[in-house]
């Protein structure tokens, strides 16, 4: 069921042949990306923000130890407990003992991509604890047995009939008369059936958008009130978060805040913005009784002090995504990875090796609007350009790529042979090609002109224009 | 402590080439903790007078999907909440914390019930503790009579917001919530910041109200200069 990222190529392919997922895709450009160009329209101090957003996160950065100790103390100063993990594996043992101390049956889960990344669904059921997810794109998701397609909106691969039939499918008790043809019976389903869910689990787990240093908070942002819920409810609440979500201040949180919801969904804020800190206090009447916050590294650390580091500034906004042209031609799965679009391209070969994802990278036009768009200015195509040498350096790409690479190399770094080559082939092209104007296939290039015509060269190459107009200046 | 605390602490100063930080440059990073420096807010909201404001952040929450009801004083405020379940065709029942300084014996038709939100209770109603214009956002905070499932288990959520709790900026409702934590020694569990009713767009991205949390968010403002 689940693709890989080593097959992007075969993936991709077979997702531009799929009816319903190009109708799911088709609706992205008046969806997320108009309405984020309307509320940074809207807000004149957009770019500065970024601008501030960016430092925040470097700041934090260098100084991420001293952060995550300050952070630690705190929630331990208002009764919580922090478990650090070095791994997933590591995650994932922290919330079975938590899970185990309690006796749980069912977890309760607000939309958590580090609790994806590590496969804690999974692990779970394994351990025979029933993990229920609330979001409602997660949750359809989990009836069908598949990853998310994107990190925002996991079932934006998905129309509305698939979620029907899904839902026909799982909830077998209810009336099989009913209609769903409605996007809001569907909505008004899923509500019914996750309330008593929601009720009756024993642990509540949530992702955390941002950890605030100076007071010890978790922060969710949410529209459903489902992380809400899960954190709310249950005896105990387990936090997922990776070290980089950490910022000093809740005056840090509130500058990223801004930029998240715009950039993300276009909103000016989210409907639900939650600061969590600590369990339940002596005099309240609800919330959990126990507080966790696993706090997990997964190959983080090694990110930083390299060329790879402006990858922890991202808040994970999907601004990236949304306006990829190669993510909205094939949707998430065809990436094959947890993290898919530009964010994951850098990301995924970080965090699950190079060797798997080595096509990922390459997953890009270099058209430059996810750099254009991320609210924390990461240099997405130039870190992808970075992973592409390291491909070329590890000898991970085909055969006769690396060759042509290697050919074209030879050539580039001698220039009199490089323009006396191409002037020959340009050339010789163009009188192969003078009558039609264009080619329909090339020897070596049917990878191109499978899908377009190559133009025929004309008149002189550009060097020798070059040399031409500065000879007459 | 931990075995991977020290690992993963350790990974990390390696990376930065250095070790722990100690002496001015740890007491500098403190001081900017304690300090809490604000960052570049919008102009939209902190250049406004009490009444402009008040009005952005009616526009802002109206946009969001919130209804808001002007009422003079807080003796209005059982009236409206009765009229506004009426207008709904909901009993008039409500679970409710906090909002003790409201007459509402003056009103025998409206039952309420102290206490957390039960999953069957239809309405809950609380009390803000800020809002802020810049989003029409709400700021509810958790404590001793203020339970936060108030805020997400009824379908129709009721907030009592006075006039002087309307600031302009996240940053302003956190500078009040520093002060109140610092005279009740207290930091709450929870900080709800509502920006209209539950909502999702998880399927072909349109949006409906109502995905988990409230269906319905209505706000009494209450906006005269005397609250009495």
């Amino acid at each position: 069921m689940q693709l890989q990222a080593r097959d992007f190529p075969q993936n991709a392919r077979a997702a531009l042949g799929e009816e319903r997922l190009q109708r799911a895709l088709s609706r992205a450009p008046s969806g997320f990306a108009l309405k984020r160009a309307i509320a940074v329209e809207r807000l004149p101090e957009f770019e500065s923000l970024r601008e501030r957003g960016r430092a925040i996160k470097d700041e934090t950065l260098a100084h991420l130890d001293f952060y995550l100790e300050r952070y630690e103390e705190n929630v331990v100063a208002s009764g919580g407990k922090v478990h650090w993990a070095k791994t997933a594996e590591e995650a994932r043992q922290a919330v079975l003992r938590i899970c185990r101390s309690v006796g749980a049956k069912s977890v309760t889960k607000g939309k958590s991509m580090v609790g994806e990344e590590v496969g804690l669904n999974a692990c779970l059921e394994a351990n025979g604890i029933t993990p229920i997810e609330t979001d409602l794109g997660e949750y359809i998701i989990q009836l069908r047995g598949e990853p998310p397609s994107h990190i925002i909106a996991p079932a934006i691969h998905l129309v509305k009939e698939d979620v029907a039939e899904s839902f026909r499918r799982a909830h077998d008790r209810l009336d099989a008369a009913r209609s769903l043809e409605e996007v809001r019976q569907l909505c008004a389903e899923a509500r019914a059936v996750l309330r008593p869910l929601f009720l009756a689990a024993d642990v509540g787990i949530t992702g955390a958008n941002f950890l605030v240093a100076e007071t010890g908070s978790s922060i969710i942002v949410t529209n459903e009130g489902n992380g809400d819920l899960t954190q709310l409810l249950p005896r105990v609440h387990i936090v997922m978060a990776s070290l980089e979500k950490v910022v000093p201040t809740l005056e840090d949180a509130a500058t990223l805040l801004r930029l998240l919801a715009r950039s993300a969904s276009g909103q000016e804020f989210s409907a639900y913005t939650t600061l969590s800190t600590g369990p339940r206090r002596a005099g309240d009447e609800d919330g959990p009784e126990e507080y966790h916050v696993i706090l997990l590294d997964n190959g983080r650390s090694a990110l930083l002090g390299g060329e790879f580091q402006d990858m922890l500034r991202c808040i994970r906004c999907a601004a990236c995504l949304n306006h990829c042209p190669v993510y909205g031609a094939v949707g998430g799965h065809a990436y094959g990875s947890v993290y898919p679009g530009p964010m994951g391209a850098v990301l995924s070969p970080a965090l699950f090796g190079l060797e798997g994802s080595a096509h990922l990278p390459n997953a890009s036009t270099f058209c430059g609007r996810c750099e254009s768009v991320c609210p924390v200015k990461i240099p997405l195509p130039k870190m992808m350009r970075h992973w592409r040498e390291r491909e070329f350096e590890r000898r991970l790409g085909p055969r006769p790529y690396r060759v042509g690479l290697q050919l074209w190399a030879f050539l580039a770094l001698r220039p009199a042979l490089y323009h006396a080559v191409f002037g020959l082939l340009a050339r010789l092209l163009g009188w192969a090609g003078a009558g039609r104007g264009r080619f329909r296939a090339l020897p070596f290039l049917s990878g191109w002109t499978g899908a377009r015509d190559m133009p025929a060269p004309e008149g002189k190459t550009f060097h020798r224009l070059w040399t031409e107009r500065r000879r007459a200046r | 402590m931990s075995e991977a605390r020290d690992e993963i602490l350790g990974a990390i100063r390696r990376a930065l080439k250095r070790g722990p930080l100690a002496g001015a440059a740890a007491a500098e990073l403190s001081e900017r903790l304690a300090r809490h420096p604000r960052n570049l807010i919008p102009a939209r909201a902190t250049a406004l007078d009490d009444e402009s404001r008040i009005d952005l952040f009616v526009r802002m929450a109206e946009e969001a999907d919130a209804t808001v009801a002007r009422v003079d004083n807080l003796a209005a405020v059982p009236a409206a909440v009765a009229q506004y379940l009426a207008g709904q065709n909901l009993a008039p029942e409500a679970a409710i914390g906090g909002l003790d300084d409201i007459p509402w014996g003056e009103t025998p038709l409206l039952l309420l019930k102290r206490g957390p939100a039960a999953p069957e209770d239809a309405v809950g109603l609380a009390p803000a503790f800020a809002a802020i214009a810049e989003s029409g956002t709400l700021m509810l905070v958790s404590g001793k009579d203020t339970p936060t499932s108030l805020n997400f288990l009824p379908d129709t959520h009721i907030v009592v917001l006075r006039r002087e709790e309307v600031v302009a900026s996240y940053e302003d409702g956190f500078d009040r919530l520093r002060a109140a934590a610092a005279e009740t020694g207290e930091w709450p569990r929870t900080i709800n910041f509502i920006t209209g009713p539950s909502r999702t767009g998880d399927i072909e991205q349109k949006i409906e109200l109502g995905a988990h949390g409230p269906r319905r968010l209505h706000i009494v403002l209450v906006a005269g200069r005397e609250n009495g």
